[in-house]
């Protein structure tokens, strides 16, 4: 590992789609042990983002480094936390072989899990605090456990970047909370970790860094010197000073 | 009839086409019951559909030319298998629809087809509804050496098959090549189609493909077992519709169909936890649950939807 490459660098992206340009200029990095939150409002282009990182969407300027080389999907090293109504809960199956699934590219066709793959299941359980239901069905999970589940998926390849795709929605506030303080222990073992988000509160209060997006990242900052600044947020959301957002903002 | 005569006309030289039929039958019935399993689980019914209707101009073609069937068959389904997949790029119509013009309009090919071939009428019905006679010894091997590939293929496939059937965008973002592993399910789904029409006939391969696996989905919560149950099942019933069929003089692939529906029904209403039997103990069992935890631990497994989630979220 390079001490001076950023484990997730986004470096002037622009990305089309369709013949429509979603982003423009885009620059982002995240470094190893920081949990940074992505916000902005519907349409900003937060998933195409996260698409563009995945190597999934080819941007049509700039380029994405992890860990210094271009992402490429299979070969860079990035666990993504889809949205949960992504995954179909109603499949026969345990945590333990969703979570194993989450090795499926790594190990390549027609390999079978051996021993290693299953002690990294066990790991990235014992990492979301799973273990216990580790027999259990999918589909008997409540929102919260699903999320860990997910998260310990993308956890089992041991990845250098956790990308988490609105991890908090339809979850009430003390799951937020330990979800919040999980994301930031990843980050802290060593993970650069992004995640997008509608909740600003989950996200000033726990992330290290917040970057604001509409078509292209419009601030970094720290919370608190985000939050100082309306400004910013009136022009990533397009919204005026009178907006119940800015009032959030303040009391947070 | 009872099962001793069934089983001595199963015996009897004279009848040499019986036990080829029970043969390619129960062969056909474990195949798509294991194939089955991901059409079920993915919600593929309607492509299961489309691949049924899509074999038949290709067997209509074997047909008059006097072919192989399962070739014809396979060729014709593939073939619009890939066409729908190139087609269904064009976002402007979604895929059921794709699917639609070209199922209809691969089975309104094959009628046209094999009307140009002698004994018109005949063939059609034998092809649409299934017959037990005329499958020559070649078919066995073909049938058997299909299923054999086929099985083989879901076997050391699985593991990329679940990983997409749970999640496309993750799949793809860990590598696996979802699109290619989409055309291998369609393929395998079409192979499964083509060695079962001959008995069950095109119109009710169908239930072969879903319904065994439909019932096995309601008895398990694990995939293994799913995947066990439902070639069993499906072969089960293959024997006994065959059987009460040969009885009672009633049309084969029918009365094959009409024993996985009750099966199904069955499975139903007397499943251990999802059934509507089960359901109703359950309201029940809080009160007795002393009774029997002190009599029959070992034999009673808890219902996880009665426990109180564990800590952790």
């Amino acid at each position: 590992m390079n001490a001076s490459v950023a484990a997730l660098a986004v470096q002037n992206v622009s990305v089309d789609l369709g013949g429509r340009s979603v982003l423009t200029g885009t620059d982002l990095t995240v470094d190893r042990g920081e949990l940074v939150g992505l916000i902005g409002p519907n349409g900003a282009g937060k998933t195409t983002l996260l698409r563009t990182v995945l190597g999934l969407l080819a941007p049509s300027a700039g380029r994405v480094l992890v860990e210094g080389r271009p992402s490429r999907p299979g070969r860079a090293p990035i666990g993504y936390v889809p949205q949960r109504h992504e995954f179909a809960w109603d499949f026969p199956i345990s945590v333990a072989d969703a979570v194993m699934t989450g090795l499926t590219g790594a190990l390549g066709p027609f390999r079978r899990p051996g021993a290693a793959q299953w002690e990294a299941v066990a790991d990235a359980l014992e990492r979301v605090r799973m273990t216990s239901l580790a027999d259990r069905p999918v589909g008997q999970l409540s929102g919260g456990q699903r999320q860990r589940v997910l998260v310990a998926r993308a956890l089992a390849a041991q990845p250098a970047v956790l990308l988490l795709d609105e991890p908090f929605t339809g979850l009430d506030m003390p799951t937020q909370e330990l979800l919040t303080v999980l994301f930031a222990d990843l980050a802290r073992e060593g993970r650069a970790v992004l995640m997008t988000t509608h909740d600003l509160l989950s996200a000033l209060d726990g992330c290290d860094r917040i970057a604001l997006l509409n078509r292209t990242v419009i601030a970094t900052g720290t919370p608190t010197e985000l939050a100082a600044d309306p400004a910013l947020w009136m022009a990533t959301f397009g919204v005026g000073p009178d907006s119940a957002l800015l009032r959030i903002l303040k009391a947070a | 009839m009872n099962p001793i005569d069934f089983l001595t006309d199963l015996l009897n030289p004279d009848l040499a086409f019986l036990p080829k039929a029970l043969a390619v039958a129960v062969m056909s019935s474990i195949v798509c019951g294991v194939v089955g399993t991901f059409v079920v689980l993915r919600g593929m019914a309607f492509i299961g559909d489309a691949v049924a209707h899509a074999v038949f101009p290709g067997l209509a073609v074997a047909f008059v030319v006097g072919g192989n069937l399962v070739l014809g068959g396979t060729i014709a389904g593939v073939l619009t298998a890939v066409l729908v997949a190139v087609f269904s790029q064009n976002r402007r119509l979604k895929e059921d629809s794709i699917i639609g013009v070209f199922f209809v309009a691969a089975f309104a090919l094959g009628i046209v087809i094999i009307s140009q071939a002698p004994g018109y009428a005949g063939s059609l019905q034998q092809f649409l509804f299934g017959s037990i006679t005329g499958i020559p010894d070649s078919d066995l091997y073909v049938v058997a050496g299909t299923g054999v590939v086929v099985l083989a293929v879901v076997f050391l496939l699985s593991k990329e098959f679940v990983t997409i059937s749970l999640d496309r965008e993750s799949a793809r973002a860990m590598g696996v090549p979802v699109f290619r592993l989409d055309l291998v399910l369609y393929i395998l789904v079409t192979l499964a189609v083509v060695i079962s029409v001959q008995t069950i006939g095109n119109i009710l391969v169908l239930a072969l493909l879903i319904t065994p696996a439909a019932t096995a989905r309601l008895l398990t919560d694990r995939l293994g077992i799913m995947m066990m149950l439902a070639p069993v099942i499906g072969g089960v019933s293959a024997l006994v519709g065959l059987y009460v069929s040969w009885s009672w003089d009633f049309p084969t692939g029918g009365t094959i169909v009409l024993v996985l529906t009750a099966a199904f029904l069955t499975a139903w209403f007397l499943a251990p936890r999802q059934g509507l039997l089960a359901k109703h103990r359950g309201r029940n069992r809080i009160r007795t649950s002393e009774i029997r935890a002190t009599a029959t631990t070992a034999l009673i497994e808890p219902d996880p939807d009665l426990q109180p989630l564990k800590a952790g979220a």
